[in-house]
């Protein structure tokens, strides 16, 4: 036969299997030593040298352990509160009501979500902090009160802070379970004569109620594993919560067996709840969670369209027009506690902010070890998504498992485990730029894998075989078959890595040097300097970037981008 | 155009049996088609035959050259061959144009012989003007076109077709049917078709390989597997008919519940005093015998009862119970020809058409057993 192909000798050989194993070493590296590490100090004593439950018996008396632990308790479950009466009627309102201008709405509140909590935290103090809060000075102003109203430093300010950051989660679980519910379900109980307040709380509520508490439960994991908004907000009021809590037990004179401790305990109670979460999403027996679009009609809500407007109007102006616009109002004053006007008016703390050595290698940092990372994440996991999904190993569920464990693990306990795992030999790291990639690319893996994951279950595999039994090699087939299909999914899946790096705190925290300072950690300092227009001058930049991005992506690769979390 | 060889080929799916010693030849220039149930093993071997699988024993034998074996097979795209799939398979990220280049391309295939063949290729299968599309703006028949064309553009020594049709609907399959026996008879490639479909297999094969559990059932032309099963998997695979359960009382009649048939038609191996079944398909049962009116020679003639009548278009459909016994059968006849139910009617059903199969040996069920389609 004329078309026999002859290739020579090389390409006879398959290196894929070098390959696959090298990033199989690299993913239980990266997974396993932290958390051998982390199990293997907790369990270990200074004192003795050697193998105790000493650390548990500590963490178990002493009371500040115990008072930590309620506090959290008592601000995730306050905030998941919160977030479900912010998110759930604003999933409703539009997803399934004829609201005005709705894919502005949802532009904003995926701007919301992309927002660190952190700068959320900032701008609240500055809002609402006990005197020098702008709302409480307006507040003195017009009323002759001798003290403001409001308390940032307080359990109820942070719950409404973090809430106020939270309840995008609430809000995007339940709006996509929302936007597969088949009109004809409501069409059903109308026809039997319910009426639009029956059909809605009868009918579509429940029929959404898993993803409801799933997203309840995403915020409430998320609240418990926040450090910068908990720091910034309950340390001056000298409450303690478990995150801040393991951060005090880094500071001089730092007690790493006892902080690795402490952190599993906290593992403990994510792990659960992680379990629940996916427990609940997983249920295949809603109807609707299935995926295939019904036909949906929007709900006319008449006079109340304007009552729905309000209501979003109201929850986008406290959990993002109000604190930009403080942030960006503060960043541009001379002076923040003077009135603005022109004379109060100056562009200096962004010169000062970019010229400054310290900020502006944090700024170069930030956007480097985030790329880096991203780019790490997305390969180790698309790597993996594939070896799983075309079950090319043995073991390939135990594979599938491995980069979804970091999930169950708040950022500070990863930071611990890190911490641990490479301060001593084979891999000495602490101080450098590999650290902070290394805590980055761990930290964010579970979302890598999501996506890369969702790209290689799209592809048939009869797409790749048709290109082998057509003469493609398996190289060959990669590079012209699997990569152009997934390429788009694996964009997406970076663009979310790296912003997700760009405004992590909780990992960065405690880890960094003076070397090594990224945007959030030189944030954090500024705070406490109290250089409230540094500080603001530096975040209206880090939210410039983040929400530029965000745009764009929404912009150019489809508004789903962000749903996979 | 190649033979093809299988020999003794077996494979394990974790502990499980998913092929049993499979011994077949496919001719220069054959289309053989695979028939048989989901998890009878027919696309196992196809994927072996392509090399996406390595058999676990034995061996596949292309021109005197052995292509697989347990311990050296030959990758898939050395092979030469073209494989047609049950989702298509067409690259969505590349025309159809640059879909059915790839294989040329590969192949290194100068920039003007690769469009003329190309083009050739497209209007083989009538998408000349749809070279530029891409295959989301196609139809699932023009998809399925595209992935015809692409696999011949190569001039594969074998193509090898997983389930083509399985996913168009009833007319458009038709129509692909014949296109695909069209270019069967021009190309004249060695060819494997596997389908779960008893008229894809009747219509388009030169021989047909019933398989099921991992081992063939029977292998033959479309007339003999259909006139002459032998087992009453394959009788009953390959079409409906009226399975009835006896014994062969001498070489030339059976007893079924105290009636007898007399027979011609005997499966091999099968010995007077034997369980059997005896095989009659509906449209051998006759029933306006006045008409027809046979000789006891020739033919079994019967009194029976109506029992219930459908009317389906293009023919009739009776349910009748035999006189004197509790023997139901399904008969079909022209729909010109009309009984109501109750009315009492002479059947004959011709020797000829009394197919004698071996008895199951678990067949202990009721002796009558109808199989529906």
């Amino acid at each position: 036969m004329k078309n026999l192909v002859r290739r020579g000798s090389i390409a006879n050989y398959d290196f894929s299997l070098i390959i696959w194993l090298v990033f199989i070493a690299v993913l239980l590296i990266l997974i396993g030593l932290p958390i051998f590490w982390l199990i293997r100090n907790s369990f270990f004593s200074l004192e003795s040298e050697s193998f105790s439950l000493i650390n548990y018996q500590t963490v178990s008396i002493e009371p500040r352990f115990r008072e930590a632990i309620y506090n959290s308790l008592l601000l995730a479950t306050g905030s998941s509160c919160l977030s479900l009466l912010l998110g759930v009627p604003t999933a409703w309102i539009i997803s399934r009501t004829d609201l005005p201008l709705k894919s502005l709405w949802r532009v904003l509140l995926l701007l919301v979500f992309a927002m660190p909590p952190f700068l959320g935290a900032i701008a609240w103090t500055l809002l609402i902090a006990p005197n020098s809060g702008w709302l409480n000075r307006i507040y003195i102003s017009l009323t002759g009160a001798e003290t403001g109203i409001f308390n940032a430093y307080s359990m109820w300010g942070a719950i409404f802070v973090i809430g106020l950051s939270t309840y995008p989660y609430v809000f995007l679980l339940t709006s996509s379970a929302l936007d597969v519910v088949n009109s004809e379900l409501e069409d059903a109980a109308t026809i039997l004569g319910a009426n639009k307040g029956q059909m809605t709380t009868k009918i579509t509520l429940p029929l959404v109620a898993p993803a409801i508490i799933a997203g309840g439960i995403l915020s409430f994991l998320e609240a418990i594993a926040l450090f910068g908004s908990p720091s910034i907000l309950l340390i001056p009021a000298r409450t303690t919560v478990i995150t801040t809590e393991i951060w005090q037990l880094f500071q001089y004179p730092p007690k790493i067996e006892l902080a690795c401790a402490f952190s599993l305990c906290l593992v403990l109670i994510t792990a659960l709840l992680v379990w629940v979460q996916r427990s609940l999403v997983a249920r295949k027996d809603y109807a609707v969670i299935t995926g295939k679009v019904g036909r949906k009609r929007l709900l006319q809500l008449g006079i109340g369209r304007w009552f729905a407007l309000g209501f979003c109007l109201i929850v986008c102006s406290l959990s993002l027009f109000l604190p930009v616009l403080i942030l960006l109002r503060t960043a541009l004053s001379q002076s923040w506690g003077r009135p603005f006007g022109f004379d109060n008016f100056s562009w200096k703390w962004f010169g000062e902010v970019l010229s400054n050595s310290s900020t502006s290698v944090a700024i170069q940092n930030s956007f480097f070890f985030s790329a880096i990372a991203a780019t790490l994440a997305m390969a180790i996991a698309l790597i993996i998504a594939y070896l799983v999904n075309r079950r090319l190993v043995p073991w390939h569920q135990v594979l599938s498992f491995l980069p979804m464990l970091p999930i169950a693990i708040p950022g500070v306990v990863i930071a611990v485990g890190i911490f641990a795992a490479y301060t001593r030999p084979p891999l000495i790291l602490y101080g450098t730029a590999a650290i902070m990639i290394v805590a980055f690319t761990t930290r964010f893996l579970p979302v890598a894998f999501t996506n890369a994951n969702t790209s290689v279950i799209s592809i048939n595999p009869e797409l790749e075989l048709a290109a082998r039994n057509l003469g493609a090699t398996s190289a060959d087939t990669v590079q012209k078959v699997v990569f152009p299909l997934i390429k788009s999914g694996l964009i997406s899946g970076w663009i979310l890595v790296f912003i997700l790096s760009i405004r992590e705190l909780s990992c960065a925290i405690l880890l960094f040097t003076l070397n090594t300072q990224v945007m959030s950690t030189a944030l954090f300092e500024l705070v406490s300097e109290s250089s409230y227009e540094r500080l603001s001058a530096l975040a209206i930049i880090m939210l410039a970037i983040v929400f530029t991005i965000v745009l764009l992506a929404y912009r150019f690769l489809g508004k789903d981008f962000l749903l996979e979390k | 155009m190649s033979s093809i060889v299988f020999e003794n080929l077996t494979k394990y799916f974790q502990s499980s049996l998913a092929l049993d010693r499979l011994n077949l030849e496919v001719k220069s220039g054959e289309l053989i088609t695979l028939l048989g149930p989901s998890g009878c093993g027919k696309t196992t071997t196809l994927r072996m035959l392509a090399g996406f699988i390595t058999p676990d024993e034995g061996k596949i034998i292309v021109d005197d050259r052995i292509i697989s074996a347990p311990k050296n097979s030959l990758p898939p795209e050395k092979r030469n061959m073209s494989m047609i799939f049950q989702s298509y398979a067409i690259w969505p990220h590349l025309t159809v144009f640059e879909n059915v280049a790839f294989g040329l391309r590969l192949r290194k295939v100068g920039k003007k012989e690769l469009s003329d063949r190309v083009a050739q290729a497209l209007a083989l299968v009538h998408l000349e003007k749809l070279a530029h599309r891409y295959p989301s703006e196609l139809s699932g028949g023009q998809q399925q076109r595209v992935s015809l064309a692409r696999a011949v553009v190569v001039e594969p020594q074998i193509l090898l077709l997983d389930e083509p049709l399985s996913n168009l609907d009833a007319s458009l399959r038709e129509a692909m049917r014949n296109e695909i026996l069209t270019l069967h008879k021009r190309l004249k490639l060695t060819t494997v078709y596997v389908t779960h479909d008893r008229i894809e297999a009747l219509a388009l094969a030169d021989r047909v390989v019933v398989m099921k559990a991992g081992k063939i059932q029977q292998v033959g032309t479309p007339e003999e597997i259909y006139e002459h099963p032998n087992t009453e998997f394959v009788a009953s695979f390959i079409g409906r008919c009226n399975l009835l359960s006896g014994k062969l009382i001498s070489r030339n009649s059976v007893e079924v519940n105290g009636m007898l048939f007399r027979v011609a038609d005997i499966a091999k191996e099968i010995g007077v005093g034997d369980g059997v079944v005896l095989c009659i398909r509906p449209h051998a049962v006759i029933m306006n015998s006045a008409h027809y009116l046979m000789d006891g020679e020739t033919a079994n003639s019967l009194g029976a009862r109506v029992e219930h009548c459908e009317y389906l278009g293009e023919f009739r459909e009776y349910t009748l119970k035999l006189d004197k016994s509790n023997l139901s059968l399904c008969a079909i006849a022209p729909p010109h020809i009309r009984h109501q139910p109750n009315s009492l009617v002479d059947i004959s059903i011709p020797i000829a058409s009394c197919r004698v199969l071996p008895a199951e040996v678990k067949s202990a069920k009721s002796p009558y057993v109808m199989q529906k389609v």
